[in-house]
């Protein structure tokens, strides 16, 4: 039972400085409560690991907002117009990634793997700097791994094991960035005993997390 | 033509091409609205990046938007009877991996190879390229749905000048004048819009394009 924590408690395992990913699309499957406490605790300095960067209103996209992150690592900012201000005009670091390359570089990092080759981005700036191979007569980018401090995520029902059930859409990048991170910390809208949810329904196994918090808001 | 009967040119245009039986990724925008023109005796299934197959119309009763349940623009979404829910290092084997049948992606410019630009202008605007680079990268066909040129300017040119989103990976380009079709000969001229002429075809394009000795109109 110990890993369930408060919101306090989440919050204050984010450090300035650290590197976090956060689940989330557009900010369904995001963890909404633990980031309006990062927010009120004005942690910043982050490197933030993330689908994208949300709007300035909703999920991650607040932080950038607020000018708690110093770098970001995303495949799209186009929705957030903060995101692209602060690049051009305040040294906001961003690192676009294509969407496929940053879910399998994760997956990489999580899963011991010294990364992959993917034919996505050849011939583009993506490849800028990085080595190029030519397999079977088809050309390849090598990606690499890509971890963080602490995950930050969201489950629909979690039981006090750790183990995720995950609703609709907001599975996403969520059980993959469970695999990647240091600290791995998730946001329940549900807390239930284990056996609540049968073992044929968990995506992500106990093993992965490492804290389970309650949420407050979640669509806030 | 005014806007809205562009739109909906290119869109039923581009639905024709469906066939029973596709899986197919619709981009945000444009290609968005191919979903409302699918012929109802045919069973497409349409896969959204952000993690599951079986995408369905947006409700059209505010009262049941579901935020856990939107599309990859983060809008309201609704799944269908058989869809299924995954998380993005699937939803991303399933677009570079080959098993979509057909993309369809708007975009910025597209060249005489078959090249495309979508993703960004420099010093202007970095939207990122989201999904786009692994979606043309892995489906078996790539339709670009755009408006014929932008301001005036042509945006089918004999080659990109904005940064690609991918090499030599586009099919067949959909406007409101034309359909052409990428071959490894160049670019040749299948159909006319419904109130385009050949010379008016040409005149709105920079590359180079082949023209049959018969190019029908457009069946919509």
């Amino acid at each position: 039972m110990k890993k369930v924590i408060t919101l306090e408690e989440a919050a204050n395992l984010v450090k300035d400085g650290m590197s976090i990913m956060v689940g989330g699309f557009m900010g369904c499957g995001s963890p909404h409560s633990i980031i309006r406490t990062l927010e009120e605790k004005k942690t910043r300095n982050l490197t933030i690991i993330c689908n994208d960067t949300s709007r300035v209103d909703y999920g991650i996209g607040k932080l950038v907002a607020a000018k708690q992150v110093s770098k970001v690592i995303t495949s799209h900012i186009g929705t957030n117009r903060e995101t692209g201000r602060q690049m051009n005009e305040e040294g906001l670091e961003v690192e676009l990634v294509p969407q496929g390359t940053l879910a399998e570089r994760i997956r990489c990092a999580g899963a011991g793997l010294g990364g992959f080759l993917t034919p996505t981005g050849v011939g583009t700036v993506v490849e800028e700097g990085k080595e190029k191979m030519t397999i079977n007569g088809q050309d390849f980018l090598l990606e690499l791994p890509l971890s963080a401090d602490v995950a930050l995520l969201s489950g629909a029902k979690v039981d006090t094991k750790g183990n995720v059930y995950y609703e609709k859409a907001t599975r996403n990048f969520n059980p993959v960035m469970a695999m990647a991170a240091k600290t791995v910390i998730v946001e329940a809208r549900e807390i239930v005993e284990p056996g609540e949810i049968d073992p044929n329904h968990v995506v992500t196994p106990a093993i992965f997390v490492d804290y389970i918090v309650k949420g407050e808001n979640f669509h806030e | 033509m005014n806007k809205e009967r562009l739109r909906e040119t290119i869109a039923k245009r581009v639905a024709m091409e469906l066939k029973d039986g596709d899986m197919v990724n619709l981009g945000i925008g444009m290609p968005t609205l191919v979903a409302n023109y699918v012929p109802e005796d045919i069973d497409v299934t349409f896969q959204s990046e952000n993690g599951f197959l079986g995408l369905g119309l947006a409700p059209t009763d505010p009262e049941s938007f579901d935020p856990d349940l939107v599309n990859a623009g983060g809008l309201p979404a609704s799944i269908r009877i058989g869809g299924a829910f995954f998380d993005s290092t699937q939803s991303f084997a399933i677009i570079r991996g080959g098993h979509l049948d057909i993309t369809v992606l708007g975009a910025m410019q597209v060249d005489e190879k078959g090249n495309l630009a979508n993703w960004m202008i420099p010093k202007k605007m970095v939207a990122g390229m989201g999904g786009a680079m692994d979606l043309v990268v892995g489906a078996k066909k790539v339709i670009i749905a755009m408006e014929h040129t932008a301001k005036g300017n042509p945006k089918i040119l004999k080659e990109c000048q904005l940064p690609l989103t991918a090499v030599n990976q586009v099919d067949l380009i959909v406007t409101e004048m034309a359909v052409i079709e990428v071959t490894d000969e160049g670019l040749v001229l299948k159909e006319l819009g419904p109130e385009a002429t050949v010379q008016e075809v040409i005149d709105a394009t920079e590359a180079k394009l082949l023209i049959p000795e018969d190019v029908p109109r457009m069946k919509l």
